[in-house]
């Protein structure tokens, strides 16, 4: 009867999770790299080309060179839904497979990034976390681990305000505006609130920070305050379907779409074409790139696409999000090659691929060999910034597509400086943890 | 054959108020408890501690907080997620802002007392409220206390992102770090709030929950005071889930946002509940172990089993084959896994000769 066979399955269920046996040990020449990643959930539709951006870069190294010097790459991809107790299970599923460990962790969610944060150095496991995560990880000093490359919020932030505050006329002209930051509720959207506090005690704005809570699709109240504030600009700090919500409210409200400016994660195509042509005039932020096509693409097109190995459909090569796959799985790989001329080509630890980050240095010269030419600015890492760079641009939908409507921005370090440092004291006294001396680093 | 109580004579009351009078069940319960305090420690990986054991047995102490408050007493509550919190944040606040008070026994008691003076609160209404819309009022405490965490700065001492984080936990000078530490902590915390909640639930205490449960007007008519007796299982449901809510902040998460006590956690909690068994203690274990194991299992199984598929496929079944479950437990048993278990122990009593 029916209890015999519920037995049978729980007991083959039970048996199977204690035979956790790890898959057995494949080939010693690979390099294992972990892959958070959501391609189900409310945040699907921005982690997919992600994903498939990562996942053809690292396919693209194997395939054209056979691996990062002889050192194939072993990936495998974990789908976290973007929920955190899932990712944690992810990262201690992954952290020890493939013969030396995980090289390193894109957590991809900032709430992942906070817990993980206090695993990575008991795992010793470095984090990347291109363009999210905690904005004073920078600090390496304090924060070993982290690696926030190419932006932090805060200097996101700190670029579309000074992009407004040009549009202004300068920073002085902000007095007295009005400036509204629409915000997903969870770590990701409240980073930015420090720097832009911070900005209007300076420069006399008023600033409304406005919660939406997860998924977002819940805004009429947001927007309807906004439409009786009137706001001069506003910011959006969304994910996922919020973001095309957000613009959908906007249309709706009748709030000017060419005063709206989005974060880097709020700047794909899946957040604007929902909305049609009312996504028209929307503004974002850019980590550095954008869409489009560059020589890395006739390379992905040539060895994986031409052979049908590519993950996704080629129309979706150079979106935004998969662009930015492509260049956080590079900036990982070039981290292990530049730790590989430290301690050799073969499989690395995650200790030792830390130290490639910290060192890694892309001038222009490199980047054109590694055919991004166009697409990012030179970066070096440094055990004081771990984040390498921080210049962005921002984009504008024509309805179409994004166009470049400014020059490159440089996040201004006069501001952001004493407040990393501060936030980053506050965390290491708070933890008890201790501090490296960077002038002592070599 | 091997399980009968025959010839198990109880001479004296002692023996007849015993936890578990047939001398088999209090073998094996004793063996488990052994096994799980030493045979583990032997074998178990970090993964099995940190992502199996130590969530398996924190949600359990939380199913058997809600067990207490909706089976036992018979009072729905969708706020659980809200009061693990509440147990979460008291604890941080206890052991950020009092340096003295860095034992984990200290600050876990504080969250679970913090999290019961909150529950007495909430359930206050349920003496004019009664099942669904009880339910529906405590979904008020749930979004209530998200509000208060996300919004009141000084709960989570003003970090800019609302998340905070602990480190260098400890108790009596012993420092819980390593995953084997915690798990044997956590266990030994879990077996003596078990304890606790099985005297209570055979007690005078527990009968009057049950009489308010099974028809609230004869309990009152018999002389139960249904205010008392309905805040008090308020109050100690809320303290086991709190110091579930401290526990899974503490040695689970180690740095967290008032997302990861959501309303999904609540109704996370009440299926364990549902599916474990409703008015059983093992229940509380037996759902936990399913809502927790099994989609990570369903994740995993394909890939020890050598099928490759991608990872979008292998989410979507992992979802579709764990509802599957669901509605089969629930056709199969409808009392619960716990039910279940009953009934093999009544045919075992008869095997090998069932008439």
């Amino acid at each position: 009867m029916g209890l015999r066979k519920a037995a049978l399955v729980g007991a083959a269920l039970v048996s199977a999770g204690f035979a956790m046996a790890a898959t057995g040990a494949s080939a010693q020449n690979e390099q294992f790299i972990p892959g958070l990643v959501y391609r189900t959930g409310a945040y699907a539709p921005n982690g997919i080309p992600f994903a498939n951006g990562v996942a053809d870069y690292y396919a693209l190294i194997n395939e054209r060179d056979g691996g990062i010097n002889g050192v194939k790459i072993l990936y495998e991809e974990c789908d976290t839904g973007y929920a955190t107790d899932r990712g944690v299970e992810c990262y201690e599923r992954l952290k020890n497979k493939g013969p030396t460990g995980a090289a390193y962790v894109n957590p991809l969610s900032t709430g992942i990034t906070f817990a993980l944060t206090e695993k990575a150095p008991i795992d010793k496991i470095p984090l990347i976390t291109m363009g999210y995560g905690r904005s004073e990880s920078r600090d390496g000093s304090v924060f070993q681990w982290n690696f926030p490359l190419l932006g932090t919020y805060w200097s996101a932030a700190d670029i579309i305000m000074q992009h407004i505050a040009k549009k202004e006329g300068g920073f002085d002209k902000l007095k007295g505006k009005k400036i509204v930051l629409v915000y997903h509720d969870s770590p990701y959207g409240k980073e930015p609130i420090a720097l832009l506090e911070q900005r209007a005690k300076m420069h006399g704005f008023t600033f409304t920070p406005m919660p939406v809570t997860h998924p977002g699709v819940e805004q009429k109240a947001t927007w309807l305050q906004i439409r009786q504030n009137r706001p001069d600009y506003v910011l959006l700090w969304g994910w996922g379907i919020m973001n095309s919500t957000s613009i959908k409210e906007a249309v709706a409200v009748g709030y000017p779409r060419d005063k709206m400016y989005g974060v880097w994660w709020s700047g794909a195509e899946p957040d604007v074409r929902p909305a049609e042509g009312g996504a028209k005039g929307y503004n974002a932020a850019m980590l550095q790139h954008g869409a489009g096509q560059f020589a890395i693409h006739g390379e992905l097109k040539k060895h994986l696409y031409d052979k049908n190995k590519g993950s996704t459909k080629w129309e979706e090569v150079g979106e935004v999000l998969y662009n930015r796959g492509l260049v956080n799985a590079m900036l990982g790989v070039e981290a292990i090659r530049t730790a590989q001329k430290k301690f050799g080509n073969k499989p690395l630890t995650g200790e030792q691929v830390r130290w490639g980050i910290e060192n890694l240095d892309l001038n222009e010269a490199r980047i054109k060999e590694l055919g991004l030419e166009g697409m990012l600015k030179p970066l070096k890492v440094s055990c004081s910034d771990h984040e390498g760079t921080r210049e962005g641009r921002i984009q504008q939908w024509d309805g179409a597509k994004w166009n470049v409507v400014s020059d490159w921005y440089q996040s201004d370090d006069k501001v952001l400086k004493p407040m990393v440092d501060a936030a980053a004291k506050k965390y290491a006294e708070e933890k008890k943890l201790p501090v490296v001396d960077c002038s002592k680093q070599s | 054959m091997f399980y009968r109580e025959a010839g198990q004579f109880k001479t004296n009351y002692v023996a007849d108020q015993q936890i578990f009078p047939v001398l088999q069940d209090r073998l094996f319960v004793l063996a488990a408890i052994v096994a799980a305090f030493v045979a583990v420690p032997l074998f178990a990986t970090p993964y099995l501690y940190t992502e199996i054991l130590i969530p398996f047995l924190i949600l359990s102490l939380a199913a058997i907080g809600l067990n207490i408050l909706v089976g036992y007493c018979g009072q729905v509550s969708l706020g659980t997620g809200g009061f693990m919190a509440v147990g979460a944040y008291a604890a941080y606040n206890l052991w950020l802002r009092v340096p003295e008070a860095n034992n984990l026994i200290v600050v876990f008691l504080f969250g679970g007392l913090m999290a019961a003076a909150v529950g007495i609160l909430f359930g206050i209404p349920s003496l004019r409220i009664k099942g669904f819309y009880l339910a529906v009022a405590t979904l008020a405490a749930q979004f209530f206390l998200d509000w208060l965490f996300a919004r009141v700065k000084w709960l989570t001492n003003y970090t800019p992102s609302g998340s905070v984080a602990v480190g260098n936990t400890s108790v009596f000078g012993w420092k819980i770090d390593t995953p084997d530490e915690r798990y044997l902590f956590i266990l030994a915390f879990v077996v003596v709030a078990t304890l606790v909640a099985k005297n209570l639930v055979r007690g005078h205490i527990g009968r009057s929950w049950m009489a308010i449960r099974d028809m609230d007007i004869a309990a009152e008519i018999i002389g139960f005071r249904p205010l008392r007796t309905k805040l008090t299982a308020f109050a100690v449901s809320s303290f086991f889930i709190g110091i579930a809510g401290a526990m899974w902040a503490f040695l689970r998460l180690g740095a967290w946002e008032p997302l990861a006590f959501d309303i999904n956690r609540s109704f996370q909690i009440l299926f364990m509940v549902i599916i474990g068994g409703l008015g059983s203690l093992l229940g509380s274990f037996l759902g936990a172990a399913f809502i927790v194991l099994t989609p990570i299992l369903l994740n995993q199984l394909p890939g020890w089993l050598g099928v490759k598929m991608s990872t979008a496929l292998l989410s979507h079944l992992e979802f579709m084959v764990f509802g599957a479950m669901i509605v089969f437990f629930l056709i199969v048993e409808p009392h619960g896994l716990a039910r279940l278990w009953a009934v093999a122990k009544e045919k075992l009593r008869l095997w090998p000769f069932p008439h």
